[in-house]
């Protein structure tokens, strides 16, 4: 007999995510069309800056995924902990290995950070350089089952690899952005008088510049709120695993209660500044307003809270059915 | 994990492996003729509890069925316990002879569970072992990884490595043991130790 299963994918999610994916890549190819398209138009060799654009970028992407543990670390000023390091730390590792044994996944390293901002990240490019970070705040504010679940969302951000996703994803408006100021540099540096000599690209190089610039503008205008959009959905789809890990939706809603409404009272600056692109916070750093505003919620990383409550009461409800 | 389940952020549940407990009785021969240790006759199944009815529903024929075969052999009946970390211990207790009638137990308490479509909320099932000289030993069976590590407890939160890189040494032959160290992870003060 096979056992009937409890755990039905979201379809819905799968289905927007994949084609957020899908429009990222089509914003890709048609960026690439673009740049060799008006290289050709003006027979132009500023082509090497898109180029060396392109090196630079996948450079800062590959350093970022490699680096990305290291750098959330220091900038949370985390420490690393074993479990008789302290009594926070030993409980820490407790629900760590039991989440690690029902999810079957390596453990990852421990690091507690002592801000009183309640919080959680995971980073690392795979599950195996993995390193999850709690605060000491967070350690505090709730309670062992909703710390549970925290850490549980965080592990199904490991599983799912969310950090090599999001630098990929990210690679494109990477490119954009130094695009913009490469050639932004080179109007009002470079010019198209030094080209003198050369009579075709005379004419050419200075619209070429500008073009280029308005196309990256235009490029990452759009793959910043796609990436966005594949960040809300990413951490739908880590609060969906956690709950199903878990089997308590509702200890993971009423832990993001708590942290959302601490997060809206406390001054956001300390955390903005922690914020590096790869690190993936349980709750974002947004102000209570801004994250109920329609236009804030389109530049935020994460759903809004009430988004992310109601997928929490649809799972439990569906866990509950007999 | 599959390349398109990384790509569209979807775990699947891993599904518990359980035929492998019956190879526990063979298992406990060679413990006892290797190093000494015999079974207390206490076993427990950890599992997470899943919140609503349809998991407390589960949850209570479980523990009449645990109930039933205990009072059948004239046993004590199933003991429930919570740990600290929300998990829940189900605990049955059978003469040190009859560990067969206890590994049926543990195996009837797990199926229940995956039959009612639970089978992921599955941790470990823990086997008890003691010896003359009184030390604690456990046998844990990881469900989702399929294999047995031992655990054995000092007094205080420590644990007497040695012994159960032995004791690993020891099964090799008769179960599959967990290669990965990483993977042992103590279960303090797990009821039926």
């Amino acid at each position: 007999m096979v056992a009937r299963t409890r755990y039905a994918p979201d379809r819905g999610l799968t289905v927007r995510m994949g084609l957020t994916m899908f429009l990222l890549g089509l914003v890709f190819v048609a960026f690439v069309a673009a740049i060799i398209g008006i290289s050709i138009l003006f027979h132009a060799s500023d082509g090497a800056i898109v180029f060396f654009a392109v090196v630079l970028g996948g450079g800062m992407a590959i350093g970022s995924l490699f680096y990305s543990d290291k750098i959330a670390l220091s900038t949370a000023q985390a420490q690393v902990v074993s479990p008789t390091t302290s009594g926070e730390a030993a409980m820490v590792h407790g629900i760590v290995d039991r989440i690690c044994a029902l999810a079957d996944m390596p453990k990852p390293r421990i690091a507690i950070s002592p801000t009183d901002l309640p919080n959680a990240f995971a980073t690392g490019r795979n599950s195996e350089h993995a390193v999850l970070c709690v605060t000491e705040g967070l350690i505090r504010r709730l309670t062992p089952e909703e710390l549970e679940g925290v850490i549980s969302h965080e592990m199904s951000h490991v599983a799912h690899k969310d950090v090599m996703v999001m630098t990929i994803a990210s690679f494109l408006a990477i490119i954009a952005g130094l695009l913009i100021r490469f050639s932004f540099y080179g109007e009002l540096f470079g010019g198209g008088g030094r080209r003198g000599g050369n009579n075709n690209n005379n004419q050419g190089a200075l619209p070429i510049l500008l073009i280029i610039m308005g196309v990256s503008i235009v490029v990452y205008a759009i793959s910043f709120l796609l990436i966005r959009l594949l960040s809300r959905y990413r951490e739908m789809a880590a609060d969906r695993s956690g709950a199903l890990l878990t089997g308590q939706p509702s200890a993971l809603a009423s832990a993001l209660t708590k942290v959302s409404g601490s997060i809206a009272r406390i001054p956001t600056k300390d955390l903005r500044e922690a914020q590096p692109l790869n690190a993936f916070f349980f709750a974002p750093a947004l102000s209570a307003q801004q994250a109920q505003s329609k236009i804030g919620e389109l530049f935020s990383t994460h759903p809004s809270l009430d988004k992310r409550l109601a997928q929490l009461a649809k799972i439990s409800e569906q866990l509950g059915q007999r | 994990m599959g390349f398109l389940d990384t790509l569209l952020g979807r775990t699947k549940p891993v599904p518990p492996n359980l035929d492998v407990l019956f190879q526990l009785p063979s298992a406990a021969v060679t413990l006892e003729a290797s190093q000494g240790f015999t079974p207390t006759g206490t076993g427990s199944v950890c599992f997470r509890p899943v919140e609503g009815r349809a998991f407390a529903d589960v949850e209570k024929d479980v523990r009449e069925l645990l109930d039933m075969s205990g009072a059948k052999s004239g046993t004590l009946p199933v003991e429930v316990t919570k740990d600290s970390f929300g998990f829940t211990w189900l605990v049955s207790s059978h003469l040190s002879t009859e560990l067969e009638d206890l590994v049926t137990d543990l195996h009837a308490v797990n199926s229940a569970l995956l039959d009612n479509g639970f089978g992921p909320q599955l941790l470990c099932t823990l086997v008890a072992f003691r010896d003359d000289a009184q030390r604690r030993l456990a046998l844990v069976y990881l469900f989702k990884r399929g294999t047995f590590y031992p655990f054995a407890p000092l007094s205080g939160e420590r644990r007497d490595n040695a012994l159960e890189l032995q004791i690993k040494g020891a099964l090799e032959g008769d179960l599959k043991m967990e290669q990965d160290l990483s993977r042992w992870f103590p279960v303090w003060g797990a009821p039926g130790l």
